[in-house]
């Protein structure tokens, strides 16, 4: 067995590197994962990224991972995807100088988890930035979803700490708006795991 | 628990917390992490291969009015997963400041000048062996401020995704030799030396192109499932 890479963090200078159009280059991997032949809702998602001092953070990136509105992921490992589906299930959005972030996507269905169990629709969370040595890993579940009272992930998730991976479902212009803050330290810190 | 791919391979990454990354002191962790099973969230990840690169994102000394200054390099190398299969048609997305160690980045402040004919930004796709292979100038160190006389050791950031979600690694190449990998925080947050020297290319003196161009080999070995197949 080789040993793997070791991480280094993206610092302060990654725009025009992973988000090019920035500098006038031509993006690969956009904040708008919606395809023309996406089914389900249409969701903005929206939050900021603060520091232990709460204090927003203008030089980090989201990314993030999610099934398609059946619940079914664009990859081979996935064998009830879609081969034809355009949906591909991933974005990155890097934060502004608020710390504000953002994605328009489709609401995720359940997918399958450990033992059998589903688990509740949620989108899988790489968050990059300057101070970050490694992505640190999270992830959003959605406000709205009866389902994630019987998450297997959740399940093992300090109680108290559970809304920190909750976005909060609310209504503009008549269109939904998940809100979700990553707090990377301090109180109501975000829940990070180990992958 | 469900954990498909070795957790213990991850330990070589470096620590949130490391005390000399300044950086680091407000924006990691105080919380322990939940370990997270490996689930099919985990287990899947996007996938961009050839349809994510154009004719010349491999080459960050072309696109300009003329050549960039400095040393021209290529770099070139196979991506691995730590079963040793090698990973073909992945993205591989690369950035670096110029020669002078200066990142067309706005925030960037050093006093050194920009190149108007290098941005340091590139693409490339490992092919069906999983090897890559990129043409770029010798990226330049650079003073920082998160210590006095703080300088970087000359390095190019790399970004790959591999076969999952459990494989996305973003990381810095080095050059071989650097006198300042002694007094770097971030090669040094790696704290296990054979480790640290999987960062570092080597000078490939077979693979330079006489006239032309020097070579660097970094091999990139990302996270897979175990060697020993538990399923099928």
């Amino acid at each position: 067995m080789a040993g793997i890479t070791p991480s280094a963090t993206v610092g302060p200078f990654f725009l025009f590197g992973l988000v090019p159009s920035t500098y006038g280059g031509e993006d690969v991997i956009t904040n708008n994962l919606v395809t023309p032949d996406a089914s389900g809702e249409k969701i903005r998602i929206e939050g900021r990224v603060l520091d232990g001092d709460s204090a927003p953070i203008p030089d980090a990136m989201l990314e993030i991972w999610q099934a398609d509105a059946a619940g079914r992921y664009a990859h081979p490992a996935d064998a009830r995807a879609l081969p034809n589906a355009a949906f591909k299930g991933f974005g990155r959005s890097p934060t502004d100088s608020e710390g504000r972030y953002a994605f328009d996507t489709i609401k995720p269905g359940a997918v399958p988890g450990p033992n059998g169990r589903m688990q509740a629709p949620h989108i899988a969370v790489n968050l990059f930035s300057r101070g970050v040595l490694k992505q640190m890993v999270s992830r959003i579940y959605f406000s709205d979803e009866a389902a994630n009272a019987a998450d297997p992930v959740l399940d093992l998730v300090p109680p108290a700490r559970r809304a920190t991976l909750i976005a909060r479902r609310e209504e503009r212009d008549g269109a939904p708006v998940y809100r979700l803050d990553f707090k990377l330290q301090g109180d109501d810190e975000t829940v990070f795991f180990e992958a | 628990m469900t954990m498909l791919f070795p957790p213990q391979s991850a330990k070589v990454h470096p620590a949130y917390d490391y005390a000399g990354y300044r950086s680091a002191a407000k924006r990691s962790p105080k919380q322990p992490l939940v370990i997270l099973p490996h689930t099919l969230s985990e287990l899947t990840g996007p996938v961009y291969g050839h349809e994510s690169v154009r004719p010349g994102d491999d080459d960050l000394t072309t696109g300009h009015a003329g050549d960039p200054l400095g040393e021209r390099i290529i770099v070139h190398g196979h991506v691995l997963d730590e079963a040793a299969r090698l990973v073909p048609n992945t993205l591989i997305e690369i950035w670096q400041c110029n020669a002078a160690g200066r990142y067309v980045h706005v925030v960037d402040q050093h006093p050194a000048p920009l190149d108007p004919n290098f941005t340091g930004a590139g693409r490339v796709v490992t092919d069906d062996k999983g090897y890559y292979r990129f043409t770029t100038i010798k990226p330049g160190a650079y003073p920082w401020r998160n210590h006095p006389n703080a300088w970087r050791p000359a390095h190019i950031h790399l970004s790959l995704f591999g076969h999952s979600f459990l494989s996305r690694l973003v990381t810095q190449m080095y050059f071989p030799g650097d006198p300042l990998f002694a007094f770097d925080p971030i090669y040094n947050s790696v704290t296990d030396e054979n480790a640290r020297a999987r960062m570092v290319s080597s000078f490939d003196l077979e693979n330079t192109v006489p006239e032309w161009a020097l070579a660097y080999r970094f091999d990139i070995v990302l996270r897979g499932r175990n060697a020993t197949p538990m399923e099928h």
